[in-house]
């Protein structure tokens, strides 16, 4: 799609202390703007896949490289000035601390990368405002709904603006509605420019994004594009 | 292309406003712990306070009353009856070059005293008679509480200054000329009351008559059995050498010579030994307080597995993730540090204002409780804040 890719993955293998493979040489690029599901059953290893592209856990072997630094090379240090920057997480529980205020949990998006707090929370209005919360700003978790807390959370993974943003089945804890409107923000950020790379085991949701990477046993099954009507 | 990116570090600030947030989502827990760090520190500064709160008030009287004062007095023969002192030793004592005052008091051996001649002789309270030379207030340093002091013609008659326990025993308030006690066999009009002597509290349980009338009329033999002298400061030691073989030349190992503000200071330091004890307890309080906050660190870990994962997801090192945890056991420890600062110096306050005690509280008490308390504070949350920066966050965040 593009010519310098976000995610690539080059024959990566990881295996947990107790012998599991969790991952089996899997080779995957994502580039720039993509919007992608990794669907599979539960302890088919794509949540070790989404650790691995998020720099949470490192490769048994094989290389991981995002946006251009290979993960491989780098202490935690850098590892987590590299999570700060450039990468954004959203995971199925909402991880709101109580009794803060949504702008001031969006603006903790920012905490490790080193602006000074008047800047973190202009900024949060901003990314809060881009996922249509801005009349929510001084708001507590427990005043929001749970489609509202997710975007929140959205909120929180796109204030710094990454180059890529994780979700670990983002609408698992939400009902029908409030699944599809996570998933339209989703959609409108993408829209926006931003990758994606969403885990799901939802068929349903898989199937309304444009490539669909199927993980089976910690390899990859299936990896279809679809050109969009 | 990027090039490798700066890790940030944790700006002071910020680092205080995660960690007082990470206090405010458990209060009760927050409050509990931190009370157990209060009422060690607390106790440790009360008996600090406390006890050099005496000490100043100790050293207050101590410069009131002078501590240039020394007693003679008669001790024992070499067979063991009570010696007598030279009449003329009192004489003799103020002639010492350095000595500027010198008085004495004599005791009259049988006479006793009692409210009226009614009394029971057997219920003499411990009363005890003295003969007294008229410079003797300027010389021990006290003064008359009520009524007037012996002069030269009330010392002629039977006149008697009470000291402060002897009038409370007898029940006398006030001196004035028609009260009366029974004094050696005959009626005495009371004409002062003392003030304490805490230089001489052998006063305080006396009644002083004059020498010429315990001389005419009770049977007093003119032998001082005490002296009292007062010298400059810088010839205290040089004069206490002389005294003995001053007053009784003949023998002066038969002569005791003291220096009443010793027998001050030496109480002072009793009770100094007894604030040693109780600082010990208050340790002990800390120690215990300073476990609980570690115990209460180690469970905020543990539940707080989520919110690492989710910090490390945000781009949190581990470097920070630790500073977290240890800036949230110095901020509970250092909480209970200054409420315990403050409990301290209330009790030190309180306690002291009872007793008319000037109240102080040295600066090192204050600061080494603070510094006491930063560092269990640290100690306490190093385990803690060590742990929660080992937990991997592909870990921590799977266990939510």
């Amino acid at each position: 799609m593009t010519d310098e890719p976000v995610v690539v993955l080059d024959d990566v293998w990881r295996t947990y202390p107790a012998g599991v493979r969790a991952v089996r040489g899997v080779s995957v690029r994502i580039g720039r703007g993509e919007l992608v599901a990794i669907v599979g059953p539960s302890g088919s290893g794509k949540s070790t896949l989404l650790h691995l592209m998020g720099t949470l856990d490192r490769p048994s072997s094989g290389a991981v490289v995002v946006d251009g630094m290979d993960v491989g090379t780098l202490g935690d240090r850098r590892l987590s000035a590299l999570r700060a920057h450039r990468i954004g997480f959203v995971f199925q529980q909402f991880h709101l601390p109580v009794g803060v205020s949504t702008q001031d949990i969006v603006a903790d998006g920012l905490l490790y990368s080193g602006l000074p707090l008047a800047r973190r929370r202009a900024r949060a209005v901003r990314a809060l405002t881009d996922c249509g919360l801005d009349h929510r700003l001084a708001h507590r978790p427990n005043q929001l709904s749970g489609g509202e807390q997710q975007r929140v959370a959205v909120a929180r993974a796109i204030v710094g603006t990454p180059a890529l943003l994780l979700a670990d089945e983002p609408t698992g804890n939400l009902d029908t509605r409030s699944g599809a409107e996570v998933m339209r923000l989703l959609h409108g950020l993408n829209a926006a420019g931003t990758t994606i790379v969403v885990i799901t085991h939802n068929d349903e949701i898989a199937a309304s994004l444009p490539r669909r990477i199927a993980v089976r046993d910690g390899e990859i099954v299936s990896d279809s594009r679809e050109t969009q009507a | 292309m990027t090039d490798v990116l700066p890790p940030a570090r944790l700006a002071a600030r910020d680092l205080v406003r995660v960690s007082a947030s990470g206090l405010r989502a458990r209060p009760l827990r927050v409050l509990l712990s931190a009370l157990g760090i209060a009422i060690g520190i607390g106790a440790m500064v009360a008996v600090v306070g406390i006890s050099s709160s005496s000490q100043a008030r100790l050293n207050a009287e101590l410069n009131r009353l002078g501590t240039n004062l020394l007693t003679v007095s008669a001790g024992k023969t070499l067979f063991g009856d009570n010696a007598k002192l030279p009449a003329e030793s009192v004489r003799m004592v103020a002639r010492v070059g350095p000595v500027t005052s010198a008085s004495g008091t004599g005791k009259v051996g049988d006479a006793r005293v009692y409210r009226n001649d009614r009394i029971p002789a057997d219920r003499s309270g411990g009363i005890v008679v003295l003969a007294t030379r008229l410079d003797l207030l300027g010389t021990v340093g006290t003064d008359v509480a009520s009524g007037t002091w012996l002069n030269a013609a009330t010392a002629r008659y039977p006149a008697a200054v009470l000291g402060a326990d002897t009038a409370r025993i007898l029940g006398i308030a006030h001196a004035s000329p028609e009260v009366q006690v029974w004094l050696g066999g005959r009626w005495f009009t009371v004409i002062g009351i003392l003030d304490r002597a805490p230089l001489a509290p052998e006063l305080d349980n006396a009644a002083l008559v004059g020498w010429p009338v315990a001389q005419a009329a009770l049977g007093f033999d003119g032998h001082p059995s005490t002296i009292y002298e007062r010298s400059p400061d810088s010839a205290v030691a040089a004069v206490r050498d002389v005294l003995a073989r001053t007053a009784n030349p003949e023998s002066p190992e038969e002569v005791v010579v003291s220096r009443p503000s010793d027998a001050l200071a030496a109480r002072a330091a009793a009770n100094q030994s007894f604030a040693g004890l109780l600082l010990g307890v208050g340790a002990v309080a800390l120690l215990v307080g300073g476990i609980g906050v570690a115990n209460t660190m180690v469970i905020s870990v543990l539940e707080r597995r989520g919110e690492i994962g989710l910090r490390r997801a945000l781009g949190a090192t581990r470097g920070m993730i630790r500073s977290q945890f240890l800036a949230e056991a110095l901020l509970l420890s250092v909480l209970g540090g200054v409420s315990g600062v403050v409990i301290g110096v209330g009790a030190t306050a309180a306690f002291a204002t009872t007793r008319d005690w000037p109240v102080t509280v040295p600066a090192y008490a204050i600061g080494g409780a603070l510094v006491a308390t930063a560092l269990i504070g640290a100690l306490a949350g190093l385990y803690p804040a060590m742990r929660a920066a080992r937990l991997s966050p592909t870990e921590a965040i799977a266990t939510t």
